[in-house]
């Protein structure tokens, strides 16, 4: 029970934080709404598009393919983002961990080729 | 040491390595080679079966204790991997007169089995989850498989949707037992909570609220009632094969996986969570008996048959004890079989060349295909528990475990819910034989789907002359869980 408590006060810093994160953005978000003056006119409470007026609404369909092209980038984004700390701890994680990883960039090849196959690649 | 963990996963690693090797086969020869895939998958799934059979490793605990090896874990995989083999054989023509012959169907299940393999295996929350999720996730995809028809789209939906939502409650409990005991090993954790409790300890609060959450998770992913909505929905709207495949083999290994968690890590809690598992089992055989009498669709009532089964499965763990364990174990088996002689009799409702699911479609089978209704009939009674049918002596087994751990009433209950559920078992019986006549079924099913017919109802019929086997080899499973 002990190590229990000692376990629940090393997160004390994240429940202060959390709280203070809390408190501050609701205070700047009331504090806005109370002081500021608030005069809206159409063309203050407009959507605002960079350059120019805005000529569609920005919630329409567009291709799946997005999607899947996102999804594709999401993986090896990912893959990436496990091979930095790999790369950095190589020297002490021993064949295991180098094996480990050649098996994890296999399966990820296999998936490629997958997809590549399929055409999942190609737009048109 | 790797080699001696390796080859405890000797099953799973094959399996892994023969999906990756399929898959490359199927994307390079293209959707024209389907039915070479499906047999070769068949052949893996066979060969599996024989590995895990054979236990190379023997048994104890691999890769940093995150899986294990024993005579529970070979029991339920042999059952997943037997689930899995008659889908897959069936599924075969099934794929190609659906229009949905692509090579990824058979590697989908595969994926699925190892996921169901995985959690089976699992010794540790962590390495369950991962198992659990390989197994939805491929899960999810076969059901929304037919994706240009509405309601497999929307059965693969809502399972996601609600599958996602059981997943995050299994997390949460899983988060809330290990932020309270520190660890997410199945040992350390019995032995934690057994010294805790052992020192006469309040337990923790968060602990309790923590099995809570993974209770619940795990009853969703076995679909009991009050966590079972998704079950008819997603039944009625996938492909029936894939409708045969989610009431066989995940079904089983989540009751496997339900049945390890709470009596290995979670045994010294026994008391905690024995209230739970009897309201859910209570539940589950209430709802299923009743709402299954208003059913008009074959599938849906299929699915409110299985929400009924597990209900009955979970007395048995419901008695928390090793007799019950025992009997849930027998009960997978028997529930196994049935279930797949039944869905190979719905996968054949065909007429022109279209599934049709009414139970109503049924009428007159007897005098137009007199061998598949008398098949059919021999499930239909055997799922309403009439002597000497094997489904009788599945709820013979977990209502005596019950009784011997003082759940007397809640085995009432359960007695008089199969009462009511033998009336819908037995109503399809009556339309079969005494209806008048609908227009026959179309008679090119395929030989593997009439096999796997036969061979069920027989086993239902004649299997219990071997219960003896049955209940030895449950017997044994049982004991690796409470420790021999």
């Amino acid at each position: 029970m002990q190590d229990l408590n000692g376990l629940l006060l090393g997160y004390l810093p994240i429940v202060i934080f959390l709280g203070i994160a809390l408190g501050f953005a609701t205070v700047m978000i009331v504090a806005a709404y109370l002081l500021a003056p608030q005069r809206p006119d159409s063309e203050k409470i407009s959507a605002y598009e960079c350059g120019f007026e805005a000529f569609d609404d920005a919630r329409s369909r567009f291709d799946v393919r997005f999607y899947l092209v996102a999804i594709l980038f999401i993986i090896f984004d990912l893959e990436v983002a496990f091979l930095f700390p790999w790369a950095v701890a190589l020297g002490k994680i021993g064949m295991l961990g180098f094996w480990s990883m050649m098996l994890f960039l296999g399966l990820l090849t296999i998936g490629f080729v997958y997809e590549w196959k399929k055409g999942a690649l190609d737009w048109e | 040491m790797l080699y001696q963990d390796a080859l405890r996963l000797l099953p799973e690693l094959f399996l892994a390595g023969s999906i990756i090797v399929l898959l490359m086969y199927g994307v390079f020869s293209g959707d024209s080679k389907t039915r070479s895939v499906v047999i070769l998958s068949f052949a893996t799934i066979v060969a599996a079966a024989v590995l895990v059979w054979r236990m190379p490793g023997g048994e104890g605990v691999a890769f940093a204790e995150q899986f294990q090896s024993d005579t529970f874990t070979r029991y339920a995989k042999i059952l997943v991997l037997i689930g899995a083999g008659s889908c897959m054989i069936m599924s075969m023509r099934y794929i190609e007169r659906a229009n949905m012959a692509r090579f990824e169907f058979p590697i989908l299940f595969l994926f699925a089995t190892l996921g169901m393999m995985m959690m089976i295996s699992a010794n540790d929350l962590m390495s369950l989850y991962m198992g659990l999720e390989l197994q939805s996730l491929a899960l999810y995809v076969v059901a929304a498989f037919r994706r240009d028809t509405l309601r497999s789209t929307e059965a693969g939906l809502k399972y996601f949707v609600l599958g996602a939502l059981s997943s995050g409650m299994l997390l949460y409990g899983i988060s809330l037992v290990y932020g309270f005991v520190g660890t997410t090993g199945f040992d350390q954790l019995n032995q934690v909570i057994a010294g805790l409790r052992g020192e006469g300890q309040p337990l923790p609060v968060g602990l309790v609220i923590g099995l809570v959450f993974v209770a619940a998770g795990l009853a969703f992913k076995v679909s009991a009632v009050p966590f079972h909505m998704w079950t008819p929905d997603v039944y009625e709207g996938a492909p029936t094969i894939v409708t045969a495949f989610f009431a066989t083999a995940p079904k089983i290994a989540a009751l496997a996986l339900f049945v390890r968690v709470m009596s290995e890590p979670f045994a010294a809690l026994t008391d905690q969570w024995q209230q739970i598992l009897v309201f859910v089992a209570l539940a589950s055989m209430i709802l299923g008996a009743f709402a299954a009498l208003s059913q008009s669709n074959i599938k849906r009532l299929m699915a409110y048959s299985s929400i009924g089964h597990v209900g009955y499965a979970l007395v048995g763990l419901a008695a928390g004890t090793q007799t019950g364990v025992e009997a849930v174990l027998v009960y997978m088996a028997i529930y196994l079989i049935m279930n797949i002689g039944t869905f190979a009799c719905i996968l054949c409702m065909r007429r022109e060349g279209r599934m049709v699911e009414a139970i109503s479609d049924l009428a007159g089978l007897s005098k137009s295909q007199p061998m598949m209704a008398l098949a059919l009939c021999i499930f239909m009674f055997s799922m309403a528990g009439i002597p000497p049918l094997l489904g009788f002596w599945g709820k013979w087994y977990v209502f005596a475990a019950a009784l011997d751990a003082g759940l007397t009433w809640l085995v009432i209950i359960g007695v008089l819910a199969s009462v009511v559920g033998a009336f819908y078992y037995i109503r399809i019986i009556k339309i079969m034989y005494f209806d008048e006549a609908a227009e026959p079924f179309d008679k090119d099913t395929g030989a593997e789907t009439g096999f796997v017919i036969g061979l069920s109802a027989i086993a239902v019929v004649g299997l219990f002359v071997f219960l003896a086997p049955l209940e030895n080899a449950a017997k044994l499973a049982a004991s690796a869980v409470f420790g021999g």
